[in-house]
C-alpha cells in the first residue's frame, strides 16, 4: 500500500537530512505507529505520502502509484484515497458537525443524495450520533477530533494518516479516539499514526516504526513505545 | 460540478472583504470609463477628420485693387488669372479648381453674416478678393507641392490651407484624448494592484477552507474557481458602472458638443456599444488574468 524505496529527504538550506535512506513498506490493512522524538522525520514521512513534498532521492509508491510519475493535476485524486487527521483538528469554525464532514465530499463534487446518505453513517461510526447540529466550539476536544476523523474517513480512503491525533486530548478521551481508529482499521483501511503517546502504543500492540534523526532505528511487528522513554 | 457550492463560496468571499470589493469595483469602473472616454474621443476625432478630409480645400486668394501685399501690383489681370488656372488644372495632384469671383465671394459673405447687418454694410463688394478654391486628391501629402507652386506667382495674394486651421482643432482633441488615456492607464495599473490584493486577502481569509480542500483532494480548478470568479464578478460590476458612465459621457458631453458645429459628425449608438463591449473585454480580462496570476502565487496547490 505504501512503499518507500531508499528515500532521502533534505529540505532546502538544511545540512541534515529530514529522512535518510528510509526503506520500508506498509501493507494493506496494517496499523502502524510512527514514533520518535520531535524533528525525527515523522511529519516529513507523512507529507511525502501525500506528495506535499518530493523526496530528494529514492522512490515512493502509494496505492500502486509511483509518486514521482504522478502529474500535478492527478495529485488531488491521490489525496482522495488518503484521509488525514491532525493534532489541531482543523475543523471549519463556521460550519456545524454535519457540514464539516459534508464539506469533504462537496468539494470533490459528490452528488447531494450520496452526501445525505453517507455523512450520518460516518458521524454515527465515530460516536457522535445526535450531535449533527453542534458547532465545533460547542464540542470537547475529543469530540472535535472525532469530527476530524469522520471527515477524513467519509470518502472511504484506502489509507488514513494521523499526525499525533491524541496530542491535544487527555488520556481517557484518547482511548476513545483510538477505538475509532481501530474500528476504521478493521474495515480494511491502512492506518499510519505518528505519536508520542507511549501508553497508547504499548496498549495497542501494533507494528511500531521508530525514527531518530531521520533514520529508521526500529521496526517491530508487535512493538511497544520503547525502553528509552 | 456543484455550482451552488461555488456561488456560495464566491458570495462569502465578496462579503468578507466588502470594503476591498467596493474599492475594487469603483476603481475598475472609473478606469474603464476613462479608457472608454478616450476611445470615444478617438472615434470622434476620426469621424470629424474624415468629414473634413472630404471637404478641405486650398484657397488661393487673388490680388484686388486694395490688396496690401507687396506682391500685388493692383488687381489681377485676366491673363494672370488664366495662367494660374491652367497651371493648377495641369497639376496631377489637383482634383478640381473652382473660381470664385468677387461678386460670388460677396454673396457668400453676406450669407454667412446675415445676422450681422452692421458688419455686412461696412464691407463693399470690391473689398472681397476673388479666389481659386482648389480641391486635392490627397490634401495631407500634396498640400506643400501645390501651395509652393502658386505662392509668389503674379497676381496671387495669399494661399490658405484649411488643413492648418483644422490642425489646431485636432491638436486640442488629441491632447484631451491623450490626457484621458494616460489617466486611464494609471488607474488600470491601480486596478490591477487592487485586484491582486483583494484576491490575496480573500485567499488568506479562506486559507483554512482551501487547506482542507487541498487535503481531501479537491481539484485545483475547484479550489481556484471561486477566487477567479470573485475577481471576474467584481470586474463585471465595475464594467456595468462604467457602461452607465460612458452612456452619460456620450449623451451629455459629446452630443452637446455637436451643437457648436454646423455639420453633423455625432457618434452613432453602434460606436458607443463597440466601446462599451471593448471595455467589458478589457475589464474581465484584466481581473481574470490578475486573479489567476495572484492565485498561482498565493494559493499553493
Amino acid at each position: 500500500m505504501i512503499n518507500f524505496d531508499n528515500v532521502t529527504k533534505i529540505y532546502p538550506n538544511q545540512n541534515r537530512a529530514a529522512l535518510e535512506n528510509v526503506d520500508l513498506s506498509v501493507n494493506k490493512g496494517e496499523f502502524v505507529f510512527l514514533v520518535g522524538p520531535s524533528g525525527s522525520g515523522k511529519s516529513t514521512f507523512l507529507r511525502l505520502i501525500l506528495k506535499e513534498e518530493r523526496p530528494s532521492e529514492g522512490r515512493i509508491h502509494v496505492a500502486g502509484k509511483d509518486l514521482a510519475r504522478l502529474t500535478n493535476w492527478k495529485v488531488p485524486h491521490l489525496r482522495r484515497r488518503i484521509g488525514c487527521v491532525f493534532q489541531d483538528f482543523r475543523l471549519l469554525p463556521n460550519k456545524n458537525v454535519y457540514q464539516n464532514v459534508a464539506f469533504a465530499l462537496e468539494v470533490i463534487g459528490k452528488p447531494r443524495r450520496f452526501i445525505r446518505r453517507v455523512v450520518p453513517e460516518v458521524i454515527d461510526l465515530v460516536g457522535l450520533e445526535g450531535k449533527h447540529d453542534r458547532m465545533p466550539d460547542e464540542l470537547s476536544g475529543g469530540e472535535q477530533q472525532r469530527v476530524a476523523v469522520a471527515r477524513a474517513f467519509v470518502n472511504r480512503p484506502m489509507i488514513l494518516l494521523a499526525d499525533e491525533p491524541t496530542g491535544n486530548i487527555d488520556p481517557a478521551t484518547s482511548i476513545g479516539i483510538m477505538k475509532v481508529l481501530d474500528r476504521i482499521n478493521r474495515t480494511g483501511t491502512t492506518v499510519v499514526m505518528a505519536t508520542h503517546d507511549a501508553a497508547i502504543v504499548d496498549s495497542m500492540r501494533k507494528r511500531v516504526i521508530e525514527l531518530e534523526y531521520g533514520k529508521v532505528v526500529r521496526d517491530q511487528v508487535r512493538g511497544v513505545y520503547g525502553q528509552a522513554y | 460540478m456543484r455550482s451552488n457550492f461555488v456561488f456560495q463560496e464566491i458570495w462569502v468571499g465578496l462579503r468578507r472583504n466588502l470594503t476591498m470589493t467596493v474599492a475594487l469595483i469603483v476603481v475598475v469602473a472609473i478606469s474603464l470609463s476613462l479608457l472608454g472616454t478616450g476611445l470615444l474621443f478617438v472615434k470622434q476625432v476620426d469621424s470629424t477628420r474624415t468629414y473634413w478630409q472630404s471637404k478641405v480645400e486650398i484657397s488661393i486668394y487673388l490680388c484686388t485693387a486694395s490688396s496690401a501685399n507687396p506682391n500685388c501690383h493692383g488687381a489681377i489681370t485676366d491673363a494672370q488669372k488664366q495662367q494660374i488656372q491652367t497651371m493648377l488644372t495641369s497639376m496631377s495632384q489637383v482634383q478640381n479648381v473652382t473660381y470664385v469671383s468677387q461678386q460670388e465671394a460677396y454673396q457668400l459673405f453676406r450669407q454667412d453674416f446675415a445676422n450681422d447687418q452692421s458688419y455686412v454694410s461696412t464691407v463693399k463688394e470690391t473689398d472681397m478678393p476673388p479666389s481659386f478654391e482648389v480641391k486635392l486628391h490627397n490634401p495631407q501629402a500634396d498640400y506643400n507641392i501645390v501651395s509652393s507652386a502658386v505662392t509668389g506667382a503674379a497676381g496671387v495674394d495669399s494661399v490658405i490651407d484649411e488643413m492648418t486651421i483644422l490642425d489646431k482643432f485636432y491638436k486640442l482633441l488629441n491632447g484631451a484624448r491623450n490626457a484621458v488615456v494616460i489617466v486611464a492607464l494609471i488607474l488600470v495599473v491601480a486596478a490591477v494592484m487592487l485586484v491582486a490584493n483583494t484576491i490575496r486577502l480573500s485567499a488568506f481569509n479562506r486559507r483554512r477552507e482551501t487547506g482542507i480542500m487541498r487535503l481531501v483532494g479537491a481539484s485545483n480548478f475547484y479550489i481556484q474557481l471561486p477566487f477567479l470568479l470573485e475577481g471576474v464578478i467584481a470586474g463585471l460590476l465595475g464594467w456595468a458602472l462604467a457602461a452607465g458612465l460612458l452612456i452619460g459621457v456620450k449623451s451629455l458631453l459629446l452630443n452637446n458638443l455637436q451643437q457648436y458645429f454646423s455639420y453633423n459628425v455625432a457618434l452613432s449608438a453602434t460606436d458607443l456599444v463597440e466601446v462599451i463591449l471593448l471595455a467589458m473585454c478589457i475589464g474581465v480580462l484584466l481581473c481574470g488574468v490578475t486573479s489567476f496570476l495572484t492565485l498561482r502565487r498565493y494559493l499553493r496547490i
